[in-house]
């Protein structure tokens, strides 16, 4: 790794990500056994520091801390609607001078974590930051991916539904094309950006057309806040076009996995049938998520300051 | 600057008198499995594995084990940690596990291997055995099988290469440059 941070996707070489990947696949093999925690960074001090809500992916990066061995602190931030960039720095100063040496931070404005990582000698993790990217849940996709399918390289892969508004997408965007997928998008032209083409990836507006011969399906949450904002007209149209059903599911290959970063909105993006079905990796994507943030911050420690 | 230490003949005789010597110390090879410490560890402990069923008649189990995760020495290595697999298929709890690297030197690399073992499960016993004991131990760790003892200096270097790895068998003393 060059960086002390992992700041996105597209700071990554391929070559990295495939390392990170790899020595993903050792912790996944340590969070498998009874005893699930290694000393790899035995008196290393990780920060969450989050200023949105999230359940998933905070207690996943807490127990991927604790499992290298590390003390955590869930550093507590009411929730307020704008931080004044004064007081966001100086906040992560004073989480450095309590000692940490990792500050794993989701925000709700793009760019967050690139400013912090200019600011403090810890290692800044992004951990989601506006419609910009969230590196860690690629990497879990990637390395679920991986598992499932034992190749990433000519695979044909679609992220479905609210494209814009998805960091998720975009890191996986940036992930599985260095990693040599082929990319579809597909939803509703409200929701996918206009030059988004230019990143290498194919857009479909239909379902139908888009799902054929797919070998990975990767649904997105459709986010009910920007329900009434003009992106869409009901929750309901939304899940006649767009739901994923079994019908639909039967145009991608026989073998395709289905994927969905969570929380999962049943019935409207995806039909429960499919999520609890045996196409269906969501539960397989959170178990590896640990073991790919582990792989993230242990790579870390060991860059050279 | 190299000196070759030991050749491919030199190696498989050594190889030969430890799997005799471990049938003996352990009075057979009942319960004993091998466990390799990545890499070369790992080729060695097939190889004595194959040593041993030609003498003893009877297969033992081996294992290969990466070390990266309980290493001391994360932040002050130059380079990246490569991490390798850990395979061990079989329960390690009342086993006697023998351990199989390539050169003893610090002690380090074994302090490190013996937790990891002791992490998958209780071993009634851990042994050592290794190709090359070159002194210099920072920990009170000795092996209980040794190929060859060769006393070297610190600003040496051994270096054990295999046919598994695409080189010739054989074992080589060299000179490390001064670093700048």
């Amino acid at each position: 790794m060059k960086n002390k941070d992992l700041l996105g996707i597209k700071e990554l070489s391929a070559e990295e990500i495939n390392l990170i990947l790899d020595t993903a696949g050792g912790f996944r093999d340590v969070i498998g056994r009874d005893i699930k925690k290694v000393p790899a960074l035995r008196g290393k001090t990780a920060v969450n520091l989050f200023f949105e809500p999230s359940t998933r992916t905070r207690t996943s990066f807490e127990l991927a801390a604790k499992r290298l061995s590390m003390d955590v602190i869930n550093f507590a931030i009411p929730m307020s609607s704008v931080v004044k960039g004064e007081s966001l720095i100086d906040t992560a100063l004073t989480v450095q001078a309590l000692g940490a040496d990792f500050i794993i931070i989701r925000h709700s404005s793009s760019g967050v974590p690139h400013l912090l990582s200019t600011k403090v000698k810890a290692s800044i993790i992004n951990a989601g930051d506006g419609t910009d990217e969230h590196p860690t849940q690629a990497l879990l996709d990637a390395f679920t991916i991986k598992e499932k399918k034992g190749k990433i390289d000519g695979l044909e892969i679609a992220i479905v539904g609210d494209i814009a508004h998805s960091r998720v997408a975009k890191s996986n965007i940036y992930c599985l094309k260095k990693l040599g997928a082929k990319v579809r998008l597909i939803g509703p032209p409200t929701l996918i950006p206009e030059k988004i083409q230019e990143l290498g990836v194919t857009v479909f507006h239909s379902m139908e057309e888009g799902l054929k011969d797919l070998d990975v399906l990767m649904m997105l949450r459709i986010q009910m806040e920007r329900q009434g904002k003009g992106f869409f007209p009901s929750t309901d149209e939304y899940a006649k076009n767009w739901c994923l059903t079994t019908e639909r599911l039967s145009l991608a290959k026989d073998d395709a996995i289905v994927m969905h970063p969570g929380p999962m909105n049943r019935g409207i993006e995806i039909v429960s049938e499919i999520a609890d079905g045996p196409r269906s990796v969501i539960l397989e994507q959170v178990t590896n998520g640990i073991a790919v943030r582990m792989a993230v911050m242990y790579l870390l420690a060991g860059v050279k300051r | 600057m190299s000196k070759e230490l030991m050749n491919k003949k030199d190696i498989d005789r050594a190889l030969t008198r430890m799997a005799h010597e471990i049938i003996e110390k352990n009075k057979g090879t009942g319960n004993l499995c091998l466990v390799g410490i990545q890499r070369g560890g790992v080729y060695l402990a097939k190889r004595l594995a194959s040593n041993i069923k030609q003498i003893d008649k009877k297969d033992i189990p081996v294992g290969s084990l990466d070390i990266a995760f309980y290493r001391d020495d994360l932040n002050i290595r130059k380079a990246q940690p490569v991490v390798r697999r850990t395979e061990i298929s079989f329960e390690v709890t009342n086993l006697k596990i023998i351990l199989v690297d390539d050169v003893l030197f610090t002690g380090r690399s074994i302090r490190a291997a013996m937790d990891a073992v002791m992490d998958l499960g209780r071993p009634s016993a851990i042994q050592l055995s290794v190709l090359v004991d070159r002194g210099h131990r920072e920990l009170p760790i000795k092996a209980d099988y040794v190929g060859k003892n060769i006393p070297t200096a610190l600003t040496e270097t051994v270096e054990v290469q295999l046919e598994e790895e695409g080189f010739e068998d054989r074992v080589i003393l060299k000179k490390v440059e001064e670093e700048k």
